[in-house]
């Protein structure tokens, strides 16, 4: 079938793209279910801790992230322009970034679990915040990986400027990622707190 | 256009000396859309036949007030196990494998977007499907908590929680219908993606079939719907395995808060299941009236609306839980709201029909029954979003009543309908029209006796999934003819059953286009090659079988 | 085509058989003694309000059916082939816009007069200022019994409620605070009200205003586990008199005879005691029913089975065979033991 065959716009070679936008949908759909059901039960934990006493607002994990877009954006950039090398700089980055902000995490339930005592179990505040920042994190966790299967390929010479509209699709859920990060950022640090 | 004399065709026939183990490698392995579609029905209607023994066995025991054919927890499992299996491992499959055969047919692809993606979603939701299943052996029985799940289809909170269901039962409920999601969902991406990227030349938008109009509708649907529900039940899953409070009301958690996330899946679940039905009446009503169906652009634009209200509505599942004169109004006006897209179509499929020349072969005599029975379905329900009146009859028996009149009265006629129709398409046999109007009238008759007379005992005071009643309550005589209905319903199955055997080894041959349609699956053979069109069709109309038998007065016309 | 005619006759008796069959199962327990549970035979003003709301419903829908219906029946008939196919097409006609805005409007009005009038009679149904001569009960859902709480009469009985008639001229209503102690269930009497869900962790409210007297019947609505099907409500609906006489009754601790006292001293003894309360007596369970008027009641294991000497027996001997799955265990008591406690359980009046 060739690329002629377009109607309304979209071309056979546009299904990835439509297919990663269905994802996205769908996820979004998923993500605000954890949302409602966080803002709901703010100030309902019978028992402490409450998110006022424990959480503090993450700006350096928040800056990681933030910026990894940009880094990713600029990656896409150069690989549609055949720049690899580039390409692989503004990547690598792209991941140490999403690595920060996992540490970054990391860091805040080691403290939550062991200095404040606040688990899944401890009350409607555990319940819902590690839910919520867990599944986020899962996300981010995903996007390392496929990003660096993708730096992998690409450091063993199998990724170039063709390849730029499969890899782009890595970019759109890194962004979604990063969007779901700003509603989380919303809910929980800041309306929750 | 057809490429019945092109030469490549012969060469893909599967050659006959195959061996059965290379033949089942085939299935298995395979990625055709069409293999899967067929795949998708046929795990269907097993579970098909699995649920309506399970439907049997529960009206065998309320055929008598005090019966004790079943106990109460055999009972609770059966309705659980029916309810989930019907929507989730007969409606969802059947809805999704025949768009899965058809709609890359209908707008001249040569497979869906994503094959591969494909036959994942058919076997996680094969996998999905067993594992429910597989509770009746795996889920260890607990004093009360059985095996099978027994907490309802919809699995209200608190007592899906570990402190009223024990043992593993209800994680199976979970676990079975997350997988089968996902597989959902990955249908879902792929037909939107077939859709919107794989059209053939000149099938704009605008020239698509109202089937895969329709059919895109219900893809987004299930793209808003199986998220939320994938959400709720792993809270579910925290609740249970990890001690989390979501739904624990001990803890402070909210027992309606999973009602309104089930619901908000849920209402939208029942137009997932039902426009599917509109999309097979509409090209079956239109075939067998010999016109073309009638405000093309209305039809478009209803089955959009009803998918936007159908966001808007779930609290009328709700009304009894104490939500407030405010909520409450709004989700009245919501919820009648949707009937008139919903007339709207009915309208249309009058119009279609008015002035027609209607051929009553088997396919339209389901679609007729359909149209008087989501008739009578969708005034039941304008009776069931007036919340007063709900306050009486929900969760009664005259509930029980409506959504069968919606999912057999409307989805289960019409993918009989849709099985008489498409069959010479996949098989190139035709299904015996004789043994049809026997499926057809035992079925209507049965399923009439059934589900009619549930209206009276909802209106009579009896609520639904009771195991047993007493006597002095007057019900028994309207469940025995509700009980009596099934066993019409079931000698109609068999009919279907046989009818389907004898079509698949002495059935007529059926040709490219036994019905003298006008949409681009009756433009190749029967069955399709693998790759369905030899060359790229190319569409000028809604219609292009019509333009090209009537040249004289093509529809691009007029369009 | 004669198959056609069986087509048309039987969609024509679909039709016809819905409104008949429905009319016809309502007229009939409209007189009284009433044990069907219709809830087309309202006795109570939220049932009576209700009632005429859904006729009025039903009405509208029935209207709208007879016109699709017939439309459609016309249509089928009028097109269908008539001998042999030609082979020639009709016309085509591929839509009319001042049609499609016909049927887009008309039904639009429709439901919104619907609409209008259905939140007027919700609204009608909250009952925001109440008469002055109201009385208050408090029901708790048990998996599988009812818990009823007078709070202004300190009464505590399980299974019946029992209120006063409410005269037109000094409504005398009675306001149902609704609560649960383990997962929902649902409130409904079809002839007094409509039904309400019975949630943890919230209060419901529903209301009735009985004006005749009698016994109406409902049960749980909410599936609520193994036992739903029995988790049975009877309301019985006095004379104001014969109400006053039914709670002086209940406020009496129990009175303890000599003769049974053995039978006594074992129930005592055995674990009765942790779930059930007799007032009187140091039996306080709070996990069961109170039986402190147990007698007085007209069943056992909330409407499982009628309440009398011989099923009392029984009852005690293996709840499980008459309501399987039942939180009461049999208490592994020797028969001897079982007429003894039954002995003292029927002096509890």
């Amino acid at each position: 079938m060739s690329a002629t065959a377009a109607t309304g716009g979209f071309v056979p070679g546009d299904r990835g793209r439509v297919g990663m936008a269905c994802l996205i949908f769908t996820e979004s759909a998923f993500f605000s279910i954890f949302l409602v059901a966080y803002l709901f039960y703010i100030g309902k934990s019978a028992t402490g801790p409450q998110p006022a006493q424990v959480l503090d607002l993450p700006v350096l994990a928040t800056v990681c992230l933030l910026s990894s877009s940009g880094t990713i954006a600029v990656a896409l950039k150069s690989l549609g322009s055949g720049h690899i090398a580039r390409f692989l700089v503004a990547w690598g980055l792209t991941i140490a970034l999403g690595v920060a902000f996992l540490g970054f995490t990391a860091q805040e339930w080691q403290r939550l679990i062991t200095v404040d005592g606040l688990t899944l179990r401890t009350n409607l505040f555990g319940t819902t915040f590690y839910s919520l920042v867990g599944f986020h994190a899962a996300h981010v966790l995903l996007g390392v990986l496929m990003m660096t299967s993708v730096a992998l390929l690409a450091l063993t010479g199998r990724v170039n400027s063709e390849h730029a509209p499969r890899v782009e699709l890595v970019g759109w859920y890194w962004h979604f990622v990063d969007a779901v990060w700003l509603a989380v950022l919303t809910v929980v640090y800041v309306l929750g707190r | 256009m057809s490429s019945a004399d092109l030469p490549l065709h012969a060469s893909v026939e599967v050659p006959p000396a195959i061996s059965w183990t290379d033949r089942l490698h085939g299935w298995v392995a395979t990625v055709d859309h069409k293999r899967l579609g067929v795949l998708y029905v046929a795990s269907g209607l097993v579970f098909l036949l699995v649920g309506g023994s399970q439907a049997s066995m529960m009206r065998m025991q309320l055929f008598y007030a005090g019966n004790d054919l079943l106990s109460p927890e055999v009972f609770n499992r059966f309705f659980t196990v029916h309810g989930t299996s019907m929507v989730f491992f007969v409606g969802m499959p059947l809805v999704i494998g025949i768009a899965n055969y058809l709609l890359p047919l209908m707008i001249g692809a040569r497979d869906m977007a994503f094959p591969r993606l494909n036959a994942w979603g058919f076997w996680m939701f094969l996998f999905g499907a067993l594992l429910f299943y597989f509770s009746y052996v795996g889920a260890d029985g607990l004093y009360g908590a059985g095996t099978a799940p027994d907490v309802g289809w919809f699995a209200y909170s608190p007592l899906t929680g570990k402190a009223f269901s024990r043992g593993n039962s209800t994680d199976y409920w979970v676990l079975g219908i997350l997988v089968a999601g996902f597989g959902s969902i990955s249908a879902a991406i792929n037909m939107i993606a077939t859709t919107l990227t794989m059209r053939c030349r000149g099938m704009t938008l605008g020239r698509m079939p109202l089937f895969v109009w329709m059919m895109l509708v219900v893809s987004w649907l299930i793209l808003v719907a199986m998220g939320p529900l994938t959400a709720a039940q792993v809270m579910l899953l925290f609740d249970r395995f990890l001690g989390a409070h979501f739904f624990d009301t001990q803890a402070g958690g909210d027992a309606v808060l999973w009602q309104h996330f089930f619901w908000f899946f849920g209402h939208p679940e029942v137009y997932i299941l039902i426009i599917p039905g509109f999309a097979y009446a509409s090209e079956i009503i239109p075939v067998f009236s010999r016109k073309v169906i009638f405000g093309y652009p209305v039809m478009v634009a209803a089955t959009c609306a009803i998918g936007l209200l159908s966001l808007g509505v779930w609290a009328h599942h709700m009304f009894v839980v104490g939500l407030g004169k405010g909520v409450t109004s709004w989700f009245v006006v919501a919820t009648m709201l949707v009937g008139v897209p919903t007339g709207i179509k009915i309208f249309n499929w009058i119009g279609t029909i008015y002035g027609g020349k209607l051929h009553f072969r088997v396919p339209m005599l389901f679609c007729t029954a359909f149209l008087f029975q989501f008739l009578i379905a969708g005034l039941t329900g304008i009776m069931l979003a007036a919340a007063p009146f709900d306050w009486q009859l929900s969760d009664s028996y005259f509930v029980v009543a409506h959504f069968h009149y919606v999912l057999i009265g409307g989805l289960v006629f019409t993918i009989f309908a849709a099985i008489y129709y498409w069959f010479p398409k996949v098989t190139g046999r035709m299904l015996s029209e004789r043994l049809g109007r026997w499926h057809f009238w035992l079925f209507v008759v049965g399923f009439q006796l059934t589900f009619t007379t549930m209206h009276a005992q909802g209106l009579l005071g009896m609520p639904r999934r009771i195991y047993t009643y007493s006597a002095d309550r007057n019900w028994e005589i309207w469940n025995q003819i509700t009980t009596t209905g099934v066993l019409f319903q079931a000698l109609g199955i068999a009919v279907f059953v046989c009818a389907i055997f004898h079509a698949l080894r002495r059935g007529e041959p059926a040709g490219d286009d036994p019905w003298n349609a006008w949409t681009l699956e009756w433009s190749t053979s029967s069955p399709p090659p693998e790759y369905n069109f030899a060359e790229e069709p190319e569409v000028k109309s809604r219609r292009p079988l019509w333009d090209l038998k009537h040249p004289d007065d093509p529809d691009w016309r007029h369009e | 085509m004669p198959r056609l005619r069986l087509a048309e006759s039987s969609l024509l008796f679909v039709g016809l058989a819905f409104c008949t069959r429905v009319a016809g199962a309502l007229s009939g327990p409209a007189q009284a003694p009433i044990s069907t549970p219709s809830i087309f035979a309202p006795v109570s003003r939220p049932a009576v309000v209700i009632d005429a709301y859904a006729w009025l419903v039903v009405a509208v829908c029935g209207v709208i059916f007879v016109l699709v219906a017939g439309l459609l029946c016309f249509a089928l008939l009028r097109f269908r082939l008539r001998g042999d196919d030609d082979g020639r097409e009709p016309p085509q006609v591929y839509g009319s816009n001042p049609l499609e805005l016909a049927w887009t409007l008309i039904p639009l009005i429709t439901v919104f007069l619907l609409s209008l009038v259905s939140i007027r009679v919700v609204g009608e149904l909250q009952l925001e200022t109440r008469p002055p001569d109201w009385m208050p009960v408090t029901v708790v859902g048990h998996q599988w019994w009812w818990e009823l709480h007078y709070p202004e009469l300190g009464i505590t009985t399980a299974n019946e409620l029992h209120v006063p008639v409410s005269d037109p001229a000094s409504p005398r209503p009675t306001f149902l605070n609704l609560q649960s102690q383990d997962v929902i269930h649902s409130f409904w009497i079809p002839q007094l009200a409509g039904k309400m869900d019975v949630v943890p962790g919230r209060q419901n409210h529903v209301w009735v205003e009985p004006a005749r007297t009698g016994v109406y019947v409902g049960q749980c609505a909410e599936y609520c586990g193994t036992q739903h099907a029995n988790m049975l409500l009877r309301v019985v609906v006095h004379t104001p008199e014969d109400f006053e006489r039914w709670a002086r009754g209940q406020q009496r601790q129990a009175v303890s005879e000599a003769s049974v006292a053995e039978g006594r001293d074992l129930f005592l003894r055995t674990a009765c005691v942790s779930c059930h309360t007799v007032r009187g007596t140091p039996a306080a369970g709070r996990v069961g029913p109170d039986l402190t008027h147990l007698m007085s009641r007209a069943t056992l294991g909330a409407g499982a089975l009628r309440n009398d000497a011989a099923n009392l027996n029984a009852w005690i001997q293996s709840p499980d065979h008459f309501k399987p799955g039942v939180h009461m265990p049999a208490m592994g008591l020797q028969d001897a033991e079982i007429n003894l406690v039954a002995g003292f359980l029927a002096t509890l009046k």
